[in-house]
């Protein structure tokens, strides 16, 4: 296609370590290390060993109405890669040409006031992402209608509950209609329905001809969404090609097996300066770390966690998920009743969630770790961090050995018992079947799934 | 080159490119960006007026009663105790005329310091010209303004002080005043983003400043030549001296005022550039 609108040219972002240290460095460090420097007489290096390529040498093009993924492990690049693209950060080395007006989406709600009314914030949000008042109340009702908050507009958002806040504050980023849209993982907010919602209206804008960029962590949504992937690893652009081998590329690389995957060192480890996740590790039924597992065990998901600073809204937990980028499901920490709870305490925690015996299929399987700050943003997002297989052997039917090493089909395979009657006990049947031909025939199971 | 990266209808085909490359040398100014910017300014500065008073019972009383509690100091202890000479006007007419654009400045530059460190989250999520936050936090100051003003013409009425023609000029000095707030505050703002010490510089500054500007004094008590020059060099005496003049009819505008407005302009000038370069890595600094 020769109707470019994105070129990036080998581009480069260079980053300090410590920019943690740098941030609230004071005067007195600057002043105290000039005078060192130069009483000691080594002036420092401008490009050391603290430093950081967040992206190298990246370049790809993108034509006018492409939907493209962005994905990768987290710190390879791809908010960066949005930074830069946003206008909000410089790259250290190559460049970057654009056509057409870019409208980036990397948080909602930026700008949002607590103190201010549902209403007061549509115009102050709106502005700062960049629409002119008149578009802003040209679309209003939409937004609002959208967003699903029509009562409560004149309330200041401070009293919001917390789905409110974010319907609202994706609402009216969703409003914004440029020609280039870059869009950082914003779309896992607020509830399933919602969620659905806001997938819609980004294939809307797919639809209508509008440029996408899309980083996100949720395989499942980038393969219905983006034709076409970019994958990142540690700054630097892997593949370009279609999305699914992209997908499927990113589950299946690098993955460790050994059925552990720990952080030894606090520096470099998933998290923030909040929580920070130490160790994934899988135990079998008899307590051993394991890649592989037979179906008639357990599989105990262990995650080890330092907590610095405990939030009530702070939710950990592990996606389940194939290869192929299905999520089997999602274990939360805090799904059950309030009683259940683990008890977390700062400093070292174990969490330990045990995927009960007799569920899995046979099949390779991921455990992608998730802790976030419920609704307010992911602390970590970290896709198959670890893999495992599984051999199918609960099954005590000799039904099941049929098929002889070949699996049974699905993802999961539960044993969900049966029940039955017989045409004596069913009123309709009594009378027109002979009765002394006792047939058998089953009901609906009673469960429609196993659960833990 | 122009760059309004976030625009809203799908624009024809012949979109110019808009290039983003590694900095180096100087940069350009492109005031004209904040130009298209202007509903944003309105919609911050806005939001600073909207939520200074949330919460208050006295909610926007404390615009009056600021300034007025004031004066009432200033004139107890250096009008009746200390008794400093005030141009023949009444005390608390000669130390008001001064707070008017004093708090103008002094509020704005406080509240823009903080700005850049508090709006940190809009920093490193969207686009838009960095220059709008510190402007718009100034320009904030504005209603406070009015509102004191409205306190002080009632003052005015009380002494039965007449206004002159001369009250025309008050326009031009209140952007004057405008104008050295944003000129400090970008110098301020900027180096706050990396060094947190400047924001607890603040109080002791505006404090030393005050003692700098004729706002309890006359700038009568100023000996002329050189030292009149210097003194100049802080644009707040040229502007409070403007103000006495224009309000009170007191000694007119002199050489220390030509000072004053050459020192705005150098020290705005080189607070635009020295802005523009360092707001390249507020995003990652921030």
């Amino acid at each position: 296609m020769s109707d470019v609108v994105i070129r990036v040219e080998n581009l480069g972002k260079r980053y300090r370590i410590g920019a943690q240290q740098m941030r609230y460095s004071t005067l007195r460090d600057l002043i105290v290390g000039k005078i060192r420097n130069i009483s000691l007489g080594n002036r420092r290096k401008p490009v050391g060993e603290d430093t950081i390529w967040a992206l190298r040498d990246v370049s790809f093009e993108v034509s006018r109405g492409e939907v493209v993924g962005i994905i990768g492990r987290n710190g390879a690049g791809k908010s960066t890669l949005l930074k830069i693209l946003s206008h909000i950060t410089e790259p250290t080395k190559g460049r970057v040409c654009l056509r057409g007006g870019v409208g980036s989406l990397l948080e909602v709600g930026t700008g949002f006031h607590l103190e201010l009314t549902g209403r007061e914030n549509i115009y102050l949000n709106g502005a700062i992402l960049g629409m002119k008042k008149a578009e802003i109340e040209r679309k209003f009702d939409e937004i609002v209608a959208f967003a699903e908050i029509e009562k409560f507009l004149d309330t200041p958002v401070k009293r919001y509950s917390s789905g409110m806040y974010v319907r609202l504050a994706f609402s009216v980023a969703a409003h914004l209609e440029p020609e280039i849209l870059l869009v950082d993982e914003v779309l896992a907010v607020g509830d399933a329905a919602f969620q659905k919602k806001s997938l819609g209206k980004m294939g809307d804008a797919a639809r209508e001809g509008h440029t996408v960029l899309f980083v996100s962590h949720n395989m499942q949504a980038v393969s219905a969404l983006c034709a076409r992937g970019l994958l990142l690893s540690q700054g630097n652009l892997v593949m370009d090609a279609d999305m699914l081998p992209v997908v499927r590329n990113y589950l299946a690389s690098g993955m460790p097996s050994g059925g552990s995957v720990e952080w030894l060192e606090a520096e470099g480890c998933p998290g923030d300066e909040t929580v920070q996740l130490r160790a994934i590790r899988l135990v079998n039924g008899s307590g051993k770390v394991t890649a592989s597992f037979q179906s008639s065990e357990p599989i105990t998901v262990q995650l080890d966690l330092t907590i610095t600073r405990l939030d009530r809204a702070l939710v950990i937990g592990f996606d389940l998920g194939t290869p192929e980028g299905v999520t089997v499901m999602r274990c939360y920490h805090n799904d059950g009743g309030e009683e259940s709870w683990p008890k977390l305490g700062a400093g070292y925690n174990r969490l330990e969630c045990k995927i009960p015996s007799g569920l899995l299929n046979a099949g390779t399987f991921t455990i992608s770790p998730r802790i976030s700050l419920h609704c307010v943003k992911w602390i970590v997002s970290m896709d198959a961090a670890i893999t495992f297989n599984v051999e199918l052997t609960h099954g005590r039917s000799p039904f099941w050995n049929v098929l002889d090493g070949k699996t049974r089909p699905g993802v999961i395979s539960p044993i969900i018992p049966w029940r039955w009657t017989t045409a004596k006990d069913l009123p309709a049947y009594t009378h027109t079947d002979s009765p002394d031909v006792a047939r058998k025939s089953s009901s609906a199971p009673n469960g429609t799934g196993a659960r833990r | 080159m122009p760059s309004s990266p976030v625009k809203a209808n799908v624009a024809d085909t012949a979109a110019p490119w808009v290039v983003y490359e590694p900095p180096r040398g100087w940069v350009a100014l492109r005031l004209g960006e904040l130009w298209d910017y202007r509903e944003l300014l309105y919609f911050l500065a806005w939001r600073d007026i909207k939520i200074r008073y949330k919460q208050a019972a006295l909610g926007v009383g404390w615009a009056i009663l600021q300034p007025l509690l004031t004066m009432v100091i200033f004139s107890v202890i250096f009008g009746e105790l200390a008794k400093l000479p005030s141009d023949g006007i009444p005390y608390p007419v000669f130390s008001f005329a001064a707070l008017l654009p004093w708090q103008l400045f002094a509020g704005g530059l406080q509240r823009s310091v903080t700005s850049l460190v508090g709006n940190s989250n809009m920093l490193t999520k969207v686009y838009f010209p960095r220059l709008a936050i510190p402007i718009s936090a100034v320009a904030a100051g504005l209603v406070d303004f009015a509102l004191s003003f409205l306190v002080f013409a009632g003052l005015m009425f009380f002494y039965g002080i007449r206004l002159s023609w001369a009250i025309v000029i008050l326009l031009p000095l209140v952007l004057l005043a405008l104008m050295t707030a944003l000129a400090a505050s970008l110098w301020l703002s900027a180096l706050n983003v990396q060094y947190r010490d400047v924001q607890q510089m603040i109080p002791f500054l505006l404090q030393a400043w005050m003692y700098a500007s004729p706002v309890v004094y006359s700038t009568g008590l100023i000996p002329t030549g050189f030292w009149r020059i210097v003194y100049g060099l802080n644009p707040m005496a040229g502007v409070i001296q403007g103000f006495r003049w224009a309000l009170l009819g007191t000694s007119a505008p002199d050489e220390l005022m030509i000072v004053s407005v050459i020192a705005v302009f150098a020290l705005l000038v080189s607070g635009l550039y020295y802005f523009r370069r360092m707001e390249k890595s507020f995003a990652d600094v921030v």
